[in-house]
């Protein structure tokens, strides 16, 4: 049989087969091992005969590698109808030639054993069927049923080794599913044949919770996660998610995304959250974590980006209905398919599943703002650490994809208001806490900017009020101490008739200004009209007394001429004069 | 050139008292000394126990694969009692006459 990868690639390592699984393939370094056996093994219900399934129709239907399903326990019908389920058309493919299902009945019953014999019969119908399609990947669910229906195990495991042995020799890419076993990995050892690859599928229950999990026992010549990964079956498949350490090496952004409140953007730099960080927003009952956050999904999708809330105490109606009371329309961006409600009770799930959840519907939605509302009834189904940890892998997940997410969390009155239980707050990079202040008997909101990172935020506390157009944070008041409400209505009254009586004092300061202003000038002008009377009799007396002295030189002339005076006598007179 | 060479041996004309053929069908994959083996164990059986009244069709899987699906064979050599119903299977050479003739429904188990 022709192989499928060449020489190079060997040289190159080990060649993967990819399954097509969301996250397996990562979880894999790539796939299954190209050419050797892969064993699944688990529980009855763990989802064995799915992911083997699915690995055969993305093959046929995403990597044009046909497959051959050797079907110990379900018919094909019984199989087609199953995989309907999945929006999988079976049929399809088996007319196309994409896959070739064998059932193989064993039933000791019908059975009689005499003397010696072999499993040929299997191996030339397997050769037939891998013929017929020019099958890649084959999948043999669950070989070891053969056990069940033939006596002599000697014979069953040298055929068995046989059976490995001859797939290999194919370069055939073959999943065999098992029966987890007591005390071993699967009931009939089938460990010991098929050694490339063990995944092992488990079903933990926890306080009357299943969560999914894989696990990657053995994997020789590759890299592979050794953790337990939970995984989700549903109408789309088998989704593993594959977030391990991812490590802190996230794309780092300068830009912002707006909160959706003008005034909480100046508090923060002027323009908002930065892109891709965390946001935590804490807060008592009933500060309006909720209605802050839906500003932030109201923002978002007016911008045209997308978004996704994922709520675990209120349905999406509820929600919807509460923040239009404060004049944010939600409804508008739902139906333009901006904004994607999850609601979910976390009861519903195990954790682990609910941020499987989540990690898919990213994937899907591909919105660039997360919002969660509040993680901290995520307490209610894990321990501290639990949710702490997952969170973290949360958290990595969203940063990597430069995702903006706002998490609400639920402080406990009497708590300290800046301790959040779950005591995240050092993976968040910016921290919003509201908080109640209790003045003469009336509750007043308060938002203060705990921190955030790589801003120069506003250190001050505001008072905010949810009004019908929002939440609305109020001027800075930059008195003495900070008040709030009434205390802070009745400052401002105070200081509103104060400054009212400055501006009457001065207004009358004014008035008696000017009032002297004008007595003073009708006083200078007084004098100065003195000063005129002065001037003007003066000089009419410098007038008059020049008259007389010019009438008297005309006089003494008119004399002398008379006198008939020589000139040169009068001189002397004039000189004297 | 075969022991296996003809097919079907035995007289289809010949019913037994009660009108009833045994109708037998052995899948073979070459001929293997398995294959010879339980080939010849049958027919010494019902030549001694159903003479007269049984046919036997060898069935070469090698030839036509796909006629193991129909009769569900994973096992080689498996002899088929198509008829009487219910269909019956033994596996193996036939070597122990005995388990032959109890799971051809020819002898109770003792």
């Amino acid at each position: 049989m022709e192989k499928s990868f060449s020489d190079q690639d060997i040289a190159n390592g080990l060649v993967k087969s990819k399954t097509g699984i969301n996250g397996l393939d990562e979880v894999l370094d790539g796939g299954f091992p190209v050419g050797r056996s892969t064993l699944i093994c688990g529980a009855a219900g763990c989802g064995k005969t799915l992911m083997a399934c699915e690995f055969l129709v993305h093959g046929a239907t995403l990597f044009d590698e046909p497959g051959v399903f050797i079907a110990f326990e379900e018919t094909p019908e019984e199989m087609a109808q199953n995989l309907a389920s999945l929006g999988i058309d079976l049929n399809q493919l088996i007319a196309e030639k994409k896959i070739f299902v064998d059932y193989v009945k064993v039933d000791r019953s019908e059975i009689e054993e005499t003397g010696e014999y072999d499993l040929e019969g299997l191996y030339i119908r397997l050769a037939n069927a891998i013929q017929t399609v020019g099958a890649k990947r084959v999948v043999l669910d669950t070989v070891e049923a053969i056990f069940t229906g033939f006596a002599n195990e000697s014979i069953l495991r040298s055929e068995l080794r046989r059976l490995f042995r001859w797939l290999k020799d194919r370069g055939l890419t073959a999943v065999i599913t098992a029966e987890r076993g007591q005390g071993m990995i699967t009931r009939h050892g089938l460990e010991e044949y098929v050694s490339d690859c063990v995944i092992l599928l488990e079903n933990h229950m926890r306080e009357g919770i299943a969560t999914r999990t894989l696990r990657v026992v053995k994997y020789r010549g590759s890299r592979h996660g050794n953790n337990e990964y939970p995984f989700l079956i549903d109408q789309s498949g088998i989704w593993v998610m594959p977030i391990t350490s991812v490590g802190l090496d996230y794309p780092i952004s300068h830009d912002f995304i707006s909160t959706g409140i003008p005034r909480l953007d100046t508090m923060l730099n002027g323009h908002g959250y930065y892109r891709g960080s965390s946001v935590l927003l804490s807060g008592t009952a009933g500060t309006g974590k909720t209605i802050l956050a839906s500003h932030l999904a109201d923002a978002t999708c007016r911008n045209g980006e997308r978004c996704l809330l994922i709520a675990f105490e209120e349905s999406a109606g509820h929600i919807m209905r509460n923040v239009a009371s404060a004049g944010i329309d939600l409804r508008q961006w739902l139906d333009q398919g901006l904004l994607h409600f999850h609601t979910a009770r976390p009861s519903l799930l195990g954790a682990e599943l609910h941020l499987l959840t989540i990690h898919k519907l990213v994937t899907e939605f591909q919105p660039s703002v997360v919002i969660m509302d509040p993680i901290t009834n995520l307490v209610q189904i894990a321990s501290l650490f639990e949710v702490k940890s997952l969170l973290v892998r949360i958290l990595d997940f969203l940063k990597k994809q430069s995702i903006t997410s706002l998490f609400t969390s639920l402080t406990e009155g009497g708590e300290a208001l800046e301790q959040t239980n779950v005591g995240i707050s050092s993976l968040m990079d910016t921290w919003i806490l509201l908080s109640n202040i209790e003045t003469n008997g009336e509750r007043n909101r308060i938002i203060t900017v705990l921190k955030s990172r790589g801003m120069a935020h506003s250190n001050q506390g505001r008072e905010f009020r949810i009004t019908d157009r929002g939440v609305q944070i109020l001027d800075v008041y930059t008195g003495q101490r900070m008040l709030t409400g009434s205390a802070r209505l009745y400052q401002e009254a105070v200081e509103r008739s104060a400054a009212e009586q400055r501006r009457v004092e001065l207004d009358h300061r004014k008035r008696e200004f000017e009032r002297k202003r004008r007595v003073l000038l009708a006083q200078i002008e007084d004098l100065q009209a003195a000063l005129d009377n002065e001037e003007m009799e003066l000089r009419q007396t410098i007038e008059q007394s020049e008259q007389q002295d010019e009438v008297r030189l005309s006089d003494r002339e008119q004399m002398a001429q008379s006198r008939q005076g020589d000139t040169e006598a009068s001189q002397p007179a004039q000189e004297g004069d | 050139m075969s022991e296996l060479e003809n097919n079907t041996l035995g007289d289809e004309e010949i019913l037994s008292d009660d009108g009833m053929t045994y109708q037998l069908r052995l899948y073979v994959a070459g001929q293997t000394p398995k294959s010879l083996a339980a080939f010849r164990n049958l027919k010494k059986i019902c030549e001694e126990h159903l003479a007269g009244k049984y046919v036997i069709e060898v069935i070469d899987l090698l030839e036509n694969p796909t006629l193991a699906r129909g009769d569900q064979i994973l096992a080689i050599p498996t002899l088929v009692r198509k008829l009487p119903t219910p269909v019956k299977k033994i596996i193996g050479d036939l070597s122990n006459t005995e388990r032959v003739l109890v799971g051809l429904d020819l002898r109770p188990l003792r």
